[in-house]
């Protein structure tokens, strides 16, 4: 696994960190040379290391050599505090920014796919329900979904990585798309003829798409809805090492101005002072902009990405029970499932699994979508669509007892008839329309939400970053001062 | 003083490579991070395809299979019912050309062909009224369920007699004959049910009596492809998914009509006979059916025959003759 191009380049290490520990009134004293106090060579090889731990040993016996390891030591930690921020927010940032504008419009093109897809076929059989020559509207339908299905194919398989599971799945769904139009072409080219082939090829073509292309478009919207939960993963959870570093770094400005009242009796150190200011800001900024990018993070999530997702499965359940309900007409039993021991209907029994999926304003992938719809706006269309499918139901008990009497045209007339029979064709649309709307609502929430939170952390990690430069300058001038005092 | 300032110095060379490196080791682990993604594996879950009806010896004193019993205009237990529901349900199949189909540029979408003139003189006779009929598509490897279960009352679907069928269902007199053949294209190497077959994909409809036969004696044709109706091995052979189809020679007529680039290859290879097939035991039903076949066969099956399938299959000799036991 790779890591996808764009939205995740390594953060913007700090201004070199050494630079401000540099005490700048370096004048020493004595003249350069060897430093008498050093230790003779002890016999045999010494390690830098070793010889390092000795001269600062000898160091600290003295109180500028304390003042200066002091020094050395607060810069240090505020600037990996610093370091330490600005990897992990801008990680976080990145992965806001892939939520915002990457996972989730993939997770949502992918949703428009397999709708697209489904939302097809289902034309394509309400056209052959209507004979040799389909009407004009059905025909537009297909093709648009066909248009919209290829081109968010192509969208998806730009801005996908070549490593997921997209990829996989969005290669079966290219090869297979021109075979399916291939199909259907074939279907209305004999259907012209006013031969039975054009329903055999209708058949095996709405075959391919249940058995090959729903599953790879279902694959496809699953492995994106887990691309984008990842990125939620990976931007909401706290910058627990920042905020110990930040703390850790105050406590240790704290006593270091502690220490110097107690040797001093001075209150204040203006460089010392500065620093725990910056570290003070810098600690804060990171708290509060985190908790702030959070919040509107999860909110995004809660009120978007979840009711987005319960709201497109109903979607897809409605089209394909919708699809279910013209291929009971169209094979007229010519497939059948066993189910307890009973032969049932294939078509019939799918469509009712649907049904029953989606469920009512209570139970079901409606009743949930209406509990997590958290306004007025996002309840009236999940109402509206409750009230669609009640009707939509009562119509095709009517269409289903006209048929098992024997009334084959009047069934067709209650489904596919114009609008004054009461078809539940106009039904479906109702729901189809009202969770369309409730689509739309739900991802103008998202969107809202989401560049809330993405808001919050706008120049979290450069900031901070040069919060923590300056803090770390400001300490190593504030223990200059102290050591001039011994000049 | 120069003690103090070389440790410093010796300290700001540390602080600076510890900087450095704590960031070279953060940017390093923050780009060489894996993000996991997890990839969910679907479960394709498909049931299982089209049973194929169990295979039972036929039997052994099963001589005539074609041989119903005697007509009779009389009722019974089956009849009473149909006609105190009103209608007779049928199980038909709607994608035989000329036998049984759906002409898709006609409104209404009625069924029509060969078949379906008798079902709806069989209608006419039992209940007066041609068009009291509920047509049931259903596929070939149902038709035998369907009239065990009860979910239709007779079976007129181009349903060969024979005497496996005879065990579970009982049929009328014969009322068309046809055989076995082997439909290719018409460039194809393949010349009939014979060696020319070795190595070839074949399409078969599931539970058909080309099933039956081929697992006799395939000639070394691959017989992996079958489908639920013998169009739909039109559809497969078009696609060039399999390289002949075995059906009765009526049904595969029907579908050389569809397509003039293939044709029925040699000679019918089984001597076969459609019958409507009812429920085991339903006696007076049969024997009522037999009754309507017989005004048949002198009135109406020759202008059926004329109107669907003359045109496919030639001048007819008439009816096969009715046997009864």
């Amino acid at each position: 696994m790779t890591h996808p191009p764009n939205g995740s380049a390594a953060p913007p290490v700090p201004a070199p960190p050494a630079m401000p520990a540099v005490p700048p009134q370096q004048a020493p004293a004595g003249p350069p040379g060897a430093a008498p106090g050093t230790p003779p060579p002890g016999p045999g090889r010494r390690t830098a290391w070793a010889e390092g731990v000795e001269r600062l040993r000898a160091a600290a016996t003295t109180e500028p050599g304390r003042l200066r390891i002091i020094g050395a030591v607060l810069a240090l930690l505020v600037v990996v505090f610093g370091a330490v921020t600005a990897w992990e927010t801008s990680a976080r940032s990145a992965a806001a920014d892939d939520v915002l504008h990457r996972s989730q419009r993939l997770s949502s093109d992918a949703a428009d796919i397999y709708r697209s897809l489904a939302d097809a076929n289902t034309a394509a059989s309400s056209g052959f329900l209507a004979g040799g020559q389909e009407p004009a509207a059905v025909r537009e339908r297909y093709d648009r979904d066909i248009e919209r299905a290829s081109e968010k194919l192509a969208r998806a398989a730009s801005s996908s990585g070549a490593d997921s599971g997209s990829a996989d799945a969005i290669a079966e769904l290219n090869q297979l798309l021109p075979q399916y139009t291939g199909l259907i072409e074939r279907a209305r080219a004999n259907n012209r003829e006013g031969l039975p082939l054009g329903g055999a090829y209708l058949r095996y073509a709405n075959d391919r798409m249940q058995r090959e292309m729903l599953p790879a478009a279902e694959k496809l919207y699953t492995s994106e809805n887990e691309r984008l939960r990842g990125d939620y993963d990976d931007a909401t959870p706290y910058p627990w090492l920042s905020l110990a570093l930040g703390v850790l770094a105050l406590g240790a400005l704290g006593w270091a101005q502690h220490r110097n009242y107690r040797h001093t009796n001075r209150v204040f150190n203006h460089g010392l002072l500065a620093a725990t200011a910056a570290a003070t800001v810098a600690v804060l900024w990171l708290a509060v902009g985190h908790s702030v990018a959070r919040s509107g993070l999860d909110d995004s999530y809660d009120g978007g990405v979840r009711s987005l997702k319960v709201l497109n499965d109903a979607r897809i359940a409605a089209l394909k029970a919708r699809g279910n309900e013209n291929l009971t007409l169209v094979s007229r039993g010519a497939e059948t499932v066993t189910v307890k021991d009973r032969s049932q209907d294939k078509f019939d029994f799918d469509y009712q699994k649907q049904i029953r999926s989606l469920g009512d304003a209570e139970s079901g992938l409606l009743g949930e979508a209406a509990r997590l719809a958290d306004d007025r706006d996002g309840d009236e269309p999940v109402a509206k669509a409750a009230d669609g499918l009640r009707a939509w139901t009562e119509r095709h008990t009517l269409a289903r007892e006209r048929d098992d009497t024997g009334d084959y045209e009047g069934a067709l007339e209650k489904v596919i008839g114009a609008d004054d029979k009461d078809p539940t064709g106009e039904s479906f649309d109702q729901v189809d329309r009202a969770l369309g709307e409730a689509v739309a609502h739900e991802q103008r929430q998202f969107t809202g939400a989401a560049e809330d939170g993405r808001g919050a952390m706008t120049g979290l990690t450069v900031g901070i970053a040069l919060l923590a430069v300056l803090g770390a300058a400001a300490a190593v001038l504030g223990i200059g001062r102290r050591l001039s005092e011994y000049r | 003083m120069t003690r103090r300032r070389a440790v410093l110095g010796g300290l700001r060379g540390w602080g600076g490579v510890a900087a450095m490196a704590v960031a070279i080791v953060l940017t390093a682990v923050f780009v060489l991070l894996p993000v996991l993604h997890s990839r969910g594996q679907e479960s394709g879950a498909s049931p299982g395809g089209p049973g194929v009806a169990k295979a039972r010896p036929a039997a052994d004193n099963c001589k005539d299979p074609e041989a119903s019993v005697r007509p009779s205009g009389g009722s019974g237990p089956e009849i009473e019912k149909i006609k105190d529901r009103g209608r007779l349900v049928v199980g038909v199949d709607q994608n035989s050309y000329r036998w049984g189909y759906r002409d898709p540029n006609k409104p209404g979408g009625d069924l029509e062909g060969f078949d379906i003139d008798l079902v709806h003189e069989i209608a006419e006779k039992i209940l007066g009224d041609p068009d009291k009929v509920q047509f049931r598509a259903i596929p070939t490897n149902q038709r035998i369920p369907a009239i065990q279960s009860g979910d239709v009352d007779m079976v007129v679907r181009t349903m060969t007699i024979n005497c496996e069928r005879i065990e579970d269902v009982d049929f009328s007199t014969a009322y068309f004959e046809t055989g076995q053949q082997v439909l290719a294209p018409k460039n194809s190497e393949i010349t009939g049910y014979d060696d020319s077959l070795s190595g070839k994909k074949l399409c078969l409809a599931a539970g058909s009596t080309a099933q039956a036969a081929l697992k006799k004696e395939s000639y070394g044709a691959d017989l992996s492809t079958t489908v639920p109706n013998q169009l739909d091995c039109l559809v497969r052979l078009q696609l060039g998914e399999v390289d002949a189809i075995v059906t009765d020679g009526a049904l595969g007529a029907g579908q050389a009509a569809q397509d003039p680039t293939i044709e029925l290859k040699g000679e019918p290879f089984t001597e076969e006979f459609y019958g409507v097939a009812m429920k085991k035991g339903a006696t007076k039903l049969v024997a009522r059916v037999n009754q309507v076949l017989v005004d048949y066969r002198k009135n109406g099956w020759k202008s059926s025959y004329d109107a669907w399938l003359a045109a496919d299959l030639g001048k007819s000799s008439g009816p096969p003759a009715a046997k009864y036991r």
